[in-house]
Parts: structure tokens; C-alpha cells; sequence
């Protein structure tokens, strides 16, 4: 090979794994590119949107509250997904987990202290302190520090493969600029945030996506191998969702526009019918049904409604209730069909009935009767004005789609065979491992993982 | 800012992090605010002064500007914080100096001008500029009455301003039921050990992010200096006290007397203190704080650290012709110090002291609201 590269690995993304690939391939010697599509402000994808992370341990220490042994994580990862697609992959990166508290502490990362009351996962999942822009900055000063060089507002246009071997990348914009790299570690994230891709599965519904993080996940590194001969993994149109206010930015919100107020009251679409019981699940499984539940609607919108009796049990939401005296009224305030959404309280309201006291803490059982489709716990009439109304939509957090890997994290393309330079880390590989579902704080493990993974072995075997 | 808009403002922001709270491990605030849903008046201008100004949320944030949120979370609460300073400050005309710096600085200067002319004017130059060597040398030049007077009534008139504006604080917070929680001495202990360790300056446990992004702890460092450097002056100048008129020795006293090794040691740290942190606040990020904090800010610093560095010249050159110009200078400095301490940044120990207590009886009995 011609020895004229100006870099031993190039980094093409900016979250996670692409920080922990680079700094895993400059310990290892190597000199190293890092190319983030965002601006320095918004470096680190949707890492900057993340909060903690999933590693198995046999003991408690001070920042978990118990053991969460490699069987244990295991067993939920499996339940949670039905089966990880790659079994090895994933069993590997769990066995892997119980040495990343060390090795991000070693990288800059510190901790929280579980606090009694808001971390739920303190057990399984080790929060770090800030949250992931504050992780983020630390990686980016470490590796600063050890010498990792820096594009930002940079984006790839082309992986340059000739005869199965990465030799550079082009840039986007007129300069048609060339760099070239000995390898090449992918980690530019997934494609949630290109509407007119995941229009492809999901049809013009997909323009009312909100997306909760980054607008820079495009998915054009994805693309880009797959163009290339990559190994696709996982379903096109699979993707994680939540219910999330209507009036959120379109890009970016993030955590805090997530709407907690569904089980406090009930859901109606723009026809102003029931369409799920509101009651079935507590979180967290109630926060990732509600946004495919909300995509299958009339516009892919839906409102939540509360009165005056429950508008206090959750906390405030970001933006203001649409609010009204009678149901009619909040009929109009919203938008939707005013004779059948006060039918279908009335319906609602006759199935609750006499139900008064219910705990939240708990699926207590206090259901409707009569009522199609039921809720089945914290059933309470709503009969008590001002009534309160809160619109929502599907917000996306992530896709599954990514490219096959090996267990080196080299892409694998077409004829089962890898790439000998072409490595991929992070959500665009997540496919590997997870299918439907997922557990908490696994994400950003396979990210780490698999990043530093593969910046190390780029450079080992990359100058070969 | 007007009033409303202010609170309106860091009620927006504060419902943006309530709704986050990422940041709830890197100081007290954010866990004092999840206790709660809604936020008076009286709990942002609480929260503003537990906030420690160590930066750390805004480099945490996701939602700074450009973004829409536009999360500006240090300079709202340096806004509220100033507008608290003036709320609670007593009387009226004299607490708006918070908002006009120019006039508190000047209040400041008038004082040592004062002082400093009524020493010129009134001591004959034959004893002001005299070598003086003798047991109460210093009083050769201003008499002791003089000196101990009007010290004291501006120490007293301080503490007393203080003191009010500390239960004006207080006495709002009761209208929060969490302040309800069982008192004791525990909250107290923990208050007052956070406060000696300045432990809030720690962001979390990486630092602080001042003056710049990079977390340091240079600054916890440099504000203990002069914490401590002022506590063990104010040990001195007690011992100095108890000497005099209790023990009837009078000063100057020798180099290895407890007044003079406290003195030194406190002027020292004074004096490295404030040179760190003013070097600090000038490489800082303006747009993070209020505009009118850094004036307030900047006179603190200068009037303290003169406190203390003339302090010190008046121990190196008391056995000196210059001794009485330079005691004269410090003098005033001092007057124009705590002439202007119930109207200036010297008032925030005050209610970060009683925020940190408040914030240690309301963690005793609630729990976050809402949840994840």
C-alpha cells in the first residue's frame, strides 16, 4: 500500500465512539483525525443527550447500589429484545462493561452519587456527573491532551474504498477536499434525524417526527457503506419513540420535553376517540410504547388529558395546557373533533365511575368498566374542571439499522467477509447487538466499547 | 431586567432544568430545586444565593444558546442574586448602590477620603512623619479612641444590616412549608463545614469551570485563601484587642506574638486570595454573570485586597518615618471596606451562609417531585 497517508486513523463522528476510538487509537500510537460533522458547541451527537451507563459488576461500591452480575445483564438484554442479533457481540460487550467505570474515570469521567428518589437504576446503571456533555467534554480534553487532531463542521462525503481497503475520505463542499488515512473507524451515529430516509419505511407519517436529539444524525456514513458493499443489520423501519409534547422543537429537545401526564388521565386522538388503555404499564415501559402508538393516529397526533385533580401530581410540563372549563371548550382549544371527544369522556367517565383513590406508585388495579379499550389501573373519573389538555407526538430517539460487524468491529460486507480497514463503533453498529428494545445505558456501553475497540485495532493492524 | 421579567425569566429556565436535571449532582441547587414545582419569588432568590457561580451547569448544558431553550442558567441566577442582594438590603436609598456600582464604589472612596484627609489635616506632619518606636506607637499618630470608635460602629452598623437582611431572607422562606423539616443541629454543622470548605466551588468533583471551561479547583483554592485569610485577621485583630485592654500590653507587638503571626498569615492569604481571584474574574466569561455583579465584584476585591496589602506594609515599615501615612492609608481602607459592606459583594457570605443552612433542613424531610 502506498505509505503517503497523512493519518493512521481517521474518526468520522463525534459522540462517544468516535471520541473513545480516537482516544483509544492515539494511546495506541497512532496519529489520529476526528471529523464532527456538528459545530465545536454542538460536538458529541446524542451523547450529549445521555446520562448513564450500563455496566455489570458482582458488587456494590459508592456510586452503585447493589451487584448487577454479567448473567443478570444478560437475562434483561435478552428479555428486552427477544433475542440480541449477534449473541457473541453482545455477550462480549457485557463481559466488557465491568471494566469501563475504570477506564472512564482513567479518561476524565466522574461520578453522581445515586440520590434516594430520582435514580431508579441505580443498581444496574452508574450516572456520570453532569450528564453526557459534561462526559463529553472531559473525553474531548483528554483527548486534546494526548494529542488527537480535530475537524469540526465537517462533513464526509465519500469513504474512499478501492479494492476492498479505505484509503481516505472526501469532504463535502467545493474544495472536494481529500484526506487520506491508513483506517477508518465509522462512528458518525444513526439516521433518526433524516426525515426523508425513515419516510421510506414509515411514509409521510415520518414528517411529524420530532426529533429528540441531534439534527446531525443524517445517516450518511450509513449510506455511504452500504453503497459500498457494507452488511446491512437490522430493520430499516425499526426505531425507538416516545411521547413527547406536539409544540417541541422539531431537532434537539432532548430529555425535558418528554410528556409524564398519560397515565394520569387519558389519551384521544383528533377524532376525539380513546385508542390505547392508559393504564397498562408503568415506567419504563410506558415511555417507549406511546410513540409508536401515537405514529399509527390520524396525523400522528395525540392529546392527553387531565382536570384539575390530577394536573398538580405531575410536574409541570415544559410547555402551558391547553386549558377549559368544559370539555366542549377544551375540544376547541385543541383542535379535535368536539361531539365525539365529549362522547367519548362521558363513555370514559361512566366506566370510572365511583373510583376515587388510586396509588401511582404501584399498578393498583383501580380499573374502568365497560369501556373499550379499558385503563386498567389509576382509572379516575374526569369530571372535575378546568379540564387540561396536553397535544403529542411521536418523538424519536433512535434507529436500529446499522451496518454488520465483527467481533474486531470491522464492517462485514456483502459475502460475510470484513473490511480489513473499515471499522464501525457506536448506534451505527448498535444493530449488532440490540433488535427491538433495548435496556438503559447499553447504548452508550456499546459505544465506549467498541470505539475504543476499534481505534486500538485500526491502528494495530491499520499500518500492516 | 424589570422585576417581573426577571423572575418570569428564571421561572422559565428553572422549569426547562426541572424537567432535566442532569445537573442535580454538580451542586445544591438543582436537588434544592427538584424538591420543588413551582418556584415564588422568595425560593428563585433562595436558589440564586445557594448558587455558588461555579459554572459548571452552563458547559453541562445541552440547551445554552443557540439553542431555543436558550438555558442561561449562571447569569440568571448572578441576576437574581444581585436583585436579591438589594431586596433584602436596608434602607432603600443606600441598598440601590447594588444596582448603581459607581455610587457604592464612590460611598467607598468618600470614606477614605474622609479618613485619609482628617489624618493629613488634623496630625501635626512633626509626629505623622516621625520615626516611632515606643509601646503604642500607632496611637501616636491617630489617638486610640480614634481608631477604636469609629471601627467599631461601622462594624456593628454592618452586622446589623447584615443580620436583618438575613432575617428578611429567612422570614420569606417561611412561607415554604419545606422549611418545616426538623431543624436541629445537624442542618447547622453541615451548613457551616460546606461553607469553611467552600465545597461548593468544587462543581461536583471536577471543579469549577472558572474561568474557563476547563474544570479547576484553583478557585475553591484561592476564595478559601481569602476566607480564611479574613477569618484569621479578624483572630488578630481580637487577640490585639484582648492584649491592649485586658492584658494592658500595647502594640506594636513583637513578630512572634499571636496577633502579628495571625495578622501576617491572614494578610498574606488575603492578599494571594484576591490577586487569584481577580485574575480570575478578568479572564472569566462576562456573559455568564449579570453586568452589574462584576462592578460589585471588582470593588470588593480591590477594597479587601488594599485592606490587607497596606495592612501588611503597616507591619513591615512600623518601626519607619512612613509608618503614619501608611497606617493613615490602611485605616481608610478599612473604613471604606466596611462602610460599603452592607452594600456591596461583601453581603453574599451572609445569605450564601443562610441559603446552605436553609438548604440542609429542607433535604432532611423532602423528596424530589415528579420523577423519572
Amino acid at each position: 500500500m502506498k505509505s503517503d497517508a497523512q493519518y493512521d486513523v481517521i474518526i468520522v463522528g463525534g459522540g462517544n465512539a468516535a471520541i473513545c476510538a480516537a482516544i483509544g487509537a492515539r494511546e495506541q500510537g497512532g496519529r489520529v483525525l476526528l471529523i464532527e460533522g456538528a459545530p465545536e458547541y454542538m460536538r458529541g451527537g446524542n451523547t450529549r443527550h445521555t446520562r448513564n451507563i450500563r455496566c455489570a459488576h458482582n458488587a456494590a461500591d459508592e456510586f452503585f447500589t447493589g451487584p448487577y452480575p454479567y448473567d443478570e445483564y444478560l437475562a434483561d438484554l435478552v428479555q428486552v429484545t427477544g433475542g440480541p442479533a449477534n449473541l457473541d457481540l453482545a455477550k462480549f460487550t457485557i463481559k466488557e462493561t465491568e471494566r469501563l467505570p475504570q477506564w472512564m474515570s482513567a479518561h476524565g469521567a466522574h461520578w453522581q452519587h445515586p440520590l434516594a428518589g430520582t435514580l431508579h437504576l441505580g443498581r444496574t446503571n452508574r450516572w456520570f456527573l453532569g450528564g453526557g456533555k459534561t462526559l463529553l467534554n472531559s473525553y474531548y480534553r483528554t483527548a486534546e491532551k494526548l494529542g488527537v487532531e480535530f475537524r469540526y463542521n465537517t462533513m464526509v462525503e465519500d469513504l474512499v474504498i478501492e479494492n476492498d481497503r479505505f484509503t481516505g475520505v472526501m469532504l463535502e463542499g467545493e474544495a472536494r477536499e481529500m484526506i487520506r488515512g491508513k483506517a477508518v473507524v465509522v462512528a458518525s451515529g444513526g439516521f433518526e434525524a433524516n426525515l426523508e430516509w425513515l419516510e421510506e419505511g414509515w411514509g409521510p407519517a415520518a414528517r411529524n417526527f420530532i426529533v429528540r436529539g441531534t439534527p446531525y444524525n443524517r445517516g450518511s456514513m450509513l449510506k455511504n457503506l452500504l453503497s459500498k458493499g457494507a452488511q446491512s443489520i437490522g430493520n430499516p423501519k425499526a426505531i425507538h419513540a416516545i411521547a413527547v409534547d406536539a409544540r417541541s422543537p422539531k431537532y434537539d429537545g432532548g430529555i425535558v420535553t418528554r410528556l409524564d401526564s398519560v397515565v394520569f388521565g387519558v389519551v384521544v386522538n383528533n377524532l376525539g376517540l380513546r385508542f390505547y388503555d392508559e393504564g397498562e404499564e408503568i415506567w419504563p415501559k410506558r415511555y417507549a410504547i406511546w410513540g409508536g402508538l401515537i405514529l399509527d393516529q390520524p396525523d400522528q397526533i395525540a392529546y392527553s388529558i387531565v382536570d384539575a385533580k390530577t394536573i398538580d401530581a405531575f410536574l409541570p410540563p415544559l410547555y402551558k395546557p391547553f386549558q377549559s372549563d368544559t370539555l366542549e371548550g377544551l375540544a376547541g382549544e385543541l383542535g379535535i373533533q368536539a361531539d365525539t371527544f365529549v362522547k367519548t369522556m362521558e363513555d370514559y367517565n361512566r366506566g370510572a365511575a365511583g373510583n376515587s383513590n388510586v396509588r401511582m406508585q404501584t399498578l393498583d388495579g383501580v380499573t374502568t368498566r365497560g369501556v373499550a379499550p379499558p385503563k386498567t389501573n389509576w382509572a379516575l373519573p374526569i369530571d372535575t374542571p378546568p379540564y387540561y389538555g396536553l397535544p403529542l407526538r411521536a418523538g424519536i430517539t433512535f434507529t436500529y439499522m446499522g451496518v454488520a460487524v465483527d467481533e474486531r468491529a470491522r464492517v462485514m460486507d456483502n459475502r460475510g467477509q470484513p473490511f480489513k480497514n473499515v471499522y464501525a463503533a457506536g448506534e451505527i453498529m448498535t444493530g449488532n447487538i440490540l433488535t427491538k428494545g433495548y435496556v438503559g445505558g447499553i447504548g452508550l456501553a456499546i459505544g465506549a466499547i467498541f470505539g475504543e475497540l476499534a481505534g486500538r485495532d485500526a491502528v494495530t493492524h491499520g499500518r500492516a | 431586567m424589570a422585576e417581573l421579567d426577571l423572575f418570569a425569566e428564571a421561572n422559565r429556565q428553572l422549569t426547562i432544568c426541572n424537567a432535566c436535571r442532569y445537573c442535580e449532582g454538580l451542586c445544591p441547587v438543582f436537588p434544592a430545586m427538584e424538591i420543588r414545582k413551582v418556584f415564588t419569588p422568595n425560593d428563585i432568590r433562595y436558589l440564586s444565593n445557594l448558587c455558588h457561580d461555579c459554572r459548571a451547569c452552563e458547559q453541562a448544558c445541552m440547551f445554552v444558546a443557540p439553542h431555543e431553550f436558550a438555558i442561561t442558567f449562571p447569569r440568571i441566577m448572578s441576576e437574581v442574586r444581585m436583585e436579591s442582594y438589594e431586596h433584602w438590603s436596608w434602607p432603600r436609598f443606600l441598598a440601590r448602590s447594588f444596582s448603581d456600582t459607581p455610587k457604592g464604589v464612590l460611598l467607598g472612596l468618600a470614606a477614605m477620603a474622609v479618613v485619609c484627609a482628617t489624618g493629613f489635616l488634623m496630625i501635626p506632619s512633626h509626629r505623622l512623619f516621625a520615626v516611632h518606636t515606643e509601646a503604642g506607637s500607632f496611637y501616636q499618630i491617630v489617638p486610640y479612641l480614634a481608631m477604636i470608635l469609629p471601627a467599631m460602629f461601622l462594624v456593628m452598623y454592618g452586622s446589623v444590616i447584615w443580620l436583618q437582611g438575613g432575617m428578611r431572607f429567612w422570614s420569606e422562606g417561611k412561607e415554604s412549608p419545606l422549611l418545616n423539616a426538623p431543624k436541629g443541629i445537624g442542618p447547622l454543622y453541615r451548613a457551616v463545614r460546606d461553607s469553611f470548605t467552600v465545597k461548593y466551588l468544587g462543581g461536583g468533583s471536577a471543579g469549577c469551570a472558572y474561568p474557563t471551561a476547563t474544570p479547576t479547583q484553583w478557585r475553591r483554592v484561592f476564595h478559601a485563601f481569602v476566607f480564611w485569610g479574613f477569618l484569621s485577621d479578624l483572630v488578630s485583630t481580637t487577640l490585639a484587642f484582648i492584649y491592649q485592654d485586658f492584658l494592658h500590653i500595647l502594640p506594636p507587638y513583637p513578630l512572634t506574638s499571636l496577633p502579628v503571626i495571625f495578622g501576617t498569615a491572614g494578610g498574606v492569604a488575603l492578599v494571594v486570595g484576591v490577586a487569584g481571584l481577580l485574575v480570575f474574574k478578568m479572564r472569566s466569561d462576562r456573559a455568564q454573570a449579570a453586568d452589574k455583579a462584576y462592578g460589585l465584584d471588582y470593588a470588593f476585591l480591590v477594597f479587601l485586597g488594599l485592606a490587607a496589602l497596606t495592612g501588611l506594609f503597616t507591619l513591615i515599615f512600623r518601626s519607619t518615618a512612613a509608618m503614619g501615612t501608611i497606617l493613615i492609608v490602611h485605616l481608610a481602607t478599612v473604613a471604606g471596606l466596611f462602610l460599603t459592606a452592607p452594600y456591596g459583594k461583601f453581603v453574599h457570605f451572609v445569605y450564601r451562609v443562610f441559603a446552605l443552612i436553609r438548604y440542609q433542613i429542607e433535604a432532611q424531610g423532602a423528596h424530589p417531585q415528579g420523577g423519572h
